[in-house]
């Protein structure tokens, strides 16, 4: 018996180099059995019936025995079917006798190309039955199609459907080829391929509510809006046939906010809308300081007027910014800092 | 299972390639014309016929042999169950090339060549892969006019290669070579059926012998 002696650094292994780690078929499997017995545990914990514990009864009852004030969502505890935290991965290519089963397996990214090929096969179909169309003088007219609605998949999104890495040439390879198989006269014929490689956009507008008018005793129209900006709350009131004069908590504009800059906050739904002499307003402030009390009256003034005016100065207000609320909120400071970002001076000795 | 293997080869020409093809066909699809007499190259000139205002013509009889004896070996090959690549880098006919291959039950190689794919088969596909057994070039240069990777790549891993060669490519590292006309789509339209043509015969000689085999 010899025994031979190696050093440390020779046993270690590179971990990185073997590459993300595999989930084998089994490994997945034993994942399904425990989060299926977690499951019903967790429904016995919560006094609730096994049989009939939903994905939405798990979530609100993981929020509440592991309460998180993390901000980013993702990193709050989760507890989903292992299908959808594991990412899919490709099994083995090739079968008993050694043979790959896809044709284009010895380029290395075999469904890109699976993909680039039949595209190219549709785009050489389509046009061979132009040129047909062509021979007999029948060449249909190309109507404009709308294509403010939808956009093509994102080099994420396709990377997921293929379960490929894909390069950026690689990714607008393939976006040009489908324009251009688009942009043909009878391209019409593969609409529903294309149409597997583009998503909806629905307009923003659609997510915005417009409130009616409501009209008071004399007759005048007016709309509420509330808003809020880091600590302060308000609600504002906006009539219609107004003067321009504008009251906070019973106090005049003038006196409630003796800093220009305050006001010109407020004056920037109108002056922006072109309606600055037309509205009164009348709010209530309560938290927050100067600045955010000012603030949070601009957002509930311009919901307000959102009621007054056409959908697309409604839009215009959106792009403006004036409709969104403001998340910014106070950093804490950090341990072993002065502040949440200035650090101590460094002293070199 | 022996005599399955042992037995074509005692034959010269068991798949009868030879009534694949004909000179006039080799002609009508233009395989003889060649590329002009400044592009050529110094160890094509033996399979050279002659010089037609500056254009090479290609020696069809010399194309004939040749195409013989590659179209006996791919049936060889495929008849002993053995994975064949086709690789041709010309972008004309890269969808023509995928499409033979699917057909035959074969792969191909009609894109851009990452580095290590034969000589560093594990990094990119994992262990146990199977190499091919041949490549079939229908274009041996890539688009940089300068001879494929893949030829001598596969000389490195001890890979039989087939090739068409035109009058501006190096035959050297090819087993056999087919001197040809590469840019012609009807040549390359020839090629390809002839190549699809051997490769079903072959697999259904397997299957006939194998079916004879079994009965006995």
């Amino acid at each position: 018996l010899r025994l031979i002696y190696t050093t440390t650094t020779v046993q270690r292994k590179n971990i990185g180099a073997s590459g993300p780690e595999k989930y084998t078929e089994e490994f997945i499997k034993k994942q399904i059995e425990e989060f299926n017995l977690g499951k019903r545990h967790l429904a016995n914990m919560m006094g609730e019936d096994p049989e009939t514990f939903t994905q939405e009864d798990i979530d609100r009852a993981i929020a509440y025995l592991f309460p998180s004030g993390l901000f980013d969502k993702q990193a709050r505890p989760i507890m989903k079917h292992p299908t959808e935290i594991f990412p899919e991965q490709r099994k083995i290519q090739w079968g008993e006798d050694g043979r790959p089963f896809h044709f284009l397996f010895y380029t290395g990214k075999q469904s890109y190309y699976s993909l680039m090929h039949e595209t190219y096969e549709k785009f050489l179909n389509v046009q061979n039955y132009q040129d047909q169309l062509l021979a007999q003088d029948l060449l249909p007219q190309k109507e404009k199609r709308n294509l403010a609605g939808s956009r093509w998949l994102t080099k994420i999104e396709l990377e997921e459907m293929l379960l490929e890495k894909l390069s950026d040439d690689d990714y607008s390879r393939f976006i040009q080829l489908l324009q251009k198989l688009m942009t043909l006269p009878c391209g019409d014929m593969e609409e529903k391929y294309i149409q597997k490689f583009s998503r909806e956009v629905p307009a923003q507008l659609q997510k915005v509510v417009i409130e009616p008018l409501k009209y008071d005793e004399r007759g005048v129209a007016f709309s509420t809006g509330e808003g809020k900006r880091k600590t302060a709350k308000a609600t504002a009131v906006v009539y219609d046939n107004g003067t321009g004069k504008i009251t906070v908590n019973g106090i005049d504009v003038l006196h409630y906010f003796p800093v220009l800059q305050d006001r010109e906050q407020l004056l920037f739904p109108f002056q922006f809308l072109g309606r600055v002499g037309k509205h009164d307003m009348i709010c209530t402030v309560s938290g927050g300081g100067r600045s955010a009390q000012a603030g949070a009256i601009r957002l509930a003034s311009a919901k307000a007027l959102k009621s007054f005016v056409t959908e697309k100065e409604v839009e215009f207000m959106r792009q403006a910014g004036l409709l969104t609320y403001d998340p910014r909120v106070r950093e804490r400071k950090k341990p072993g800092q002065e502040g949440a970002r200035r650090k101590f001076t460094w002293k070199k000795r | 299972d022996d005599k399955l293997l042992t037995m074509p080869l005692s034959h010269p020409d068991y798949f009868n390639v030879k009534e694949l093809f004909s000179l006039k066909d080799l002609f009508d699809a233009r395989v003889h014309l060649g590329h002009k007499k400044g592009c050529r190259h110094r160890f094509m000139e033996p399979y050279i016929f002659g010089c037609r205002l500056d254009q090479d013509i290609i020696d069809l009889d010399q194309t004939m042999e040749h195409l013989q004896l590659a179209l006996n070996f791919t049936a060889h090959i495929a008849y002993r169950r053995g994975i064949i690549l086709f690789v041709s880098r010309k972008r004309q006919f890269c969808h023509l090339v995928e499409s033979t291959a699917r057909e035959c039950g074969e792969y191909a190689h009609t894109r851009y060549w990452q580095g290590g794919l034969l000589t560093n088969a594990h990094s990119h596909f994992g262990t146990g892969v199977r190499l091919p057994d041949l490549l079939i070039f229908l274009s041996s240069l890539n688009n940089v006019f300068e001879p494929h990777v893949a030829i001598r790549d596969a000389a490195k891993m001890n890979i039989p290669t087939v090739g068409v060669v035109d009058t501006n490519c190096n035959p050297c590292l090819i087993t056999y070579p087919i001197p040809g006309n590469d840019d012609s789509p009807s040549a390359m339209e020839l090629y390809c059926k002839l190549f699809k043509m051997t490769i079903i015969r072959a697999k259904d000689k397997r299957k006939q012998n194998e079916a004879f085999e079994e009965l006995r």
